[in-house]
């Protein structure tokens, strides 16, 4: 890295963090909006149509809300709120939002963070396994396992694995994250959650993992026919040594966009799996949420993995700004 | 003609699966002649039964049945949200990319936040709200799902700008209007149809998840709701869940192959970086 590049690199990372505040208001904005473009009372929408909520809960929401103020000055209000860590008490389950929200926050992180790893490193190797003779046995194979995956359901494919690594082979615990009725600790916690992990990752990991398959390979094949290609081999570079060092660099810098760009999906396909396997993350806290019209819950849920994937995008842009030669400017 | 499925099997086998579900969606009235929603003989009856093909559900209802009305739910909402998407997006694609400068800049930095934002959550979000209807889950997946079409149009604009038949358009005093509707916009097309019919695919799978998470509209059958109300009683019935599931597949399936086979056939700059 140059020196200028470093110098430059303050500013840079300044700009983005001020950019992602600016995301995480508009998205307090939004969520604003959603309470009163609601049909009926915002009160009412936010405690939910269950009937669950009294008067006098119904009362306090007015109240907290500032309800019975000009709308410019409850949009202020509710900024102030959310700014201050307030996001309210889930109705509910009687406890801060953000308090349920945080300890359920690492169980999704596991979950997706494994899950990522796994279908980049597995998606990465595989298109490059592909684009090594298009058109090859090997390729027609990747190509349409990928084709197939990624037209496939997540919350099919983790249906499936349950039935047949759960219930006809009955290899694998299907429900949950630990075995709840023996308290274990240590390696043997440790070996209890990773087994409980197994297919909830698969499912999540095999969809995008078809997405980087085809997302290498066709970079892998539009690097091969540049020059200085042509200039490894006369050099005499091993066939190994240019398909993964000479070309993958270059091949990856479109993958590593698009994985920043896809953390957003990543959270909405968590849900979907968390769901299947009641795995007790943000997901399945949204799904429980989503059953008990708890949309205060739901909001919060919105608000924090909305953080959450701008902290990720942020880092994946500062990989990004340290590794690629060519990103200069904003 | 055989040429032509030589040269693109992808689309032919593809076009071939969407030709074959509507036909399906069409003749499921025809087919059976009842609600999918009606009880018609013993629950938990396996594949193959007599009275029922695909066996029936934890309720006695006709899996065959649901699977066929189904098919209506998927393919309006999937064909609908994707109208109202590419709507949403060639308008702000085109007006980023012809007036160019602060407008452009904003447009982009609104389509970026609807890129990042997890917004599977906020269709989410928006059904809830505004309680599941057809409209609801139309106009949530049509929210989230524009910017590529933005951004390919944007892009489109502004290689076309410069070219010579625009500028000597705009030389001629041709009206503003005129330009970006008779001008740009017919050429600019081919990279959208291929984005709208993957956009249909997404949309399909994000009905179908709608469904399972109990947000499907009540009224209508769909493939997600069958998916999802056969999950609990997944030991007792696994045809419950994974029939209408294989349907989904087949259908987005066929989807994708037909919008990969027309961009192999109309071959546009389409970046693969834009692709939902």
């Amino acid at each position: 890295m140059s020196s200028n590049r470093l110098q430059a690199m303050p500013r840079l990372i300044g700009w983005r963090v001020l950019k992602m505040a600016a995301m995480v208001l508009a998205i307090v904005v939004v969520n604003f909006l959603l309470i009163h473009a609601a049909p009926g009372d915002p009160a009412s929408a936010i405690a939910g149509q269950s009937g669950q909520a009294d008067a006098e809960f119904m009362r306090q929401l007015r109240e907290q809300f500032g309800l019975d103020k000009p709308l410019p000055l409850q949009l202020w209000i509710y900024i102030e709120r959310v700014l201050t860590l307030d996001l309210g008490v889930s109705h509910r389950l009687q406890r801060p939002i953000l308090t349920v929200i945080f300890e359920r926050l690492p169980a999704t992180l596991l979950l997706t963070g494994t899950a990522f790893l796994i279908a980049l490193a597995s998606g990465v190797a595989l298109g490059v396994r592909a684009a090594r003779k298009p058109g090859g046995i090997a390729d027609t194979l990747i190509m349409g396992g990928s084709l197939f995956f990624y037209a496939t359901p997540l919350f099919l494919v983790g249906i499936v694995l349950v039935l047949v690594f759960g219930v006809w082979l009955n290899w694998l615990p299907t429900f949950g994250m630990e075995t709840v009725d023996m308290p274990l600790q240590g390696i043997a916690r440790a070996t209890d959650i990773a087994r409980h992990a197994v297919l909830p990752v698969i499912t999540l990991a095999v969809f995008y993992s078809a997405v980087y398959v085809r997302l290498t390979r066709a970079s892998m094949v539009e690097v091969s026919s540049y020059p200085f290609i042509k200039t490894a081999r006369a050099k005499g570079a091993s066939e190994t040594r240019i398909r993964w060092v000479h070309m993958l660099r270059n091949a990856l810098l479109p993958v590593i966009t698009l994985a920043g760009i896809q953390a957003g999906h990543l959270v909405g396909g968590s849900i979907l799996v968390e769901t299947v396997f009641a795995w007790p993350g943000i997901g399945s806290l949204a799904f429980e949420a989503l059953l008990a019209r708890d949309y205060d819950l739901l909001l919060g849920i919105f608000l924090c993995t909305s953080v959450v994937v701008l902290t990720f995008n942020l880092l994946t842009d500062l990989v990004y700004l340290a590794f690629d030669p060519r990103v200069q400017a904003l | 003609m055989r040429s032509f499925i030589r040269r693109y099997p992808r689309m032919v086998i593809g076009a071939s699966i969407i030709l074959a579900v509507i036909c399906l969606a069409i003749a499921a009235p025809i087919l059976f002649p009842f609600s999918p929603w009606e009880m018609r003989g013993a629950p938990f009856e396996p594949p193959g039964s007599p009275g029922f093909i695909l066996g029936s559900d934890a309720l006695g209802r006709d899996i065959a049945a649901g699977l066929a009305h189904g098919t209506w739910v998927s393919l309006l909402i999937g064909g609908v949200s994707t109208l109202a998407s590419l709507g949403i997006g060639i308008s702000l694609g085109a007006l980023a990319g012809y007036v160019g400068g602060r407008v452009d800049d904003a447009v982009m930095r609104f389509a970026e936040f609807f890129q990042t934002i997890p917004s599977f959550l906020l269709a989410i979000l928006l059904v809830a709200i505004f309680r599941p209807s057809i409209f609801s889950i139309i106009t949530a997946i049509a929210l989230v799902s524009w910017p590529p079409v933005a951004r390919v149009v944007r892009a489109e604009f502004l290689s076309l700008r410069k070219r010579e038949f625009v500028q000597a358009a705009e030389v001629l005093g041709v009206s503003h209007f005129r330009i970006v509707w008779q001008t740009l916009l017919p050429n600019a097309l081919p990279p959208v149809i291929v984005l709208g019919s993957l956009m249909v695919a997404n949309a399909v799978l994000t009905e179908s998840a709608l469904s399972f998470l109990g947000l499907g509209d009540a009224n209508w059958m769909s493939w997600g709701f069958l998916v999802g109300s056969g999950r609990s009683v997944i030991r007792i019935g696994w045809w419950i869940s994974v029939l209408p599931g294989v349907a989904i597949v087949i259908t987005v399936l066929g989807l994708n192959l037909l919008g990969e086979g027309l961009q192999t056939w109309l071959n546009p700059r389409l970046s693969k970086r834009d692709l939902p």
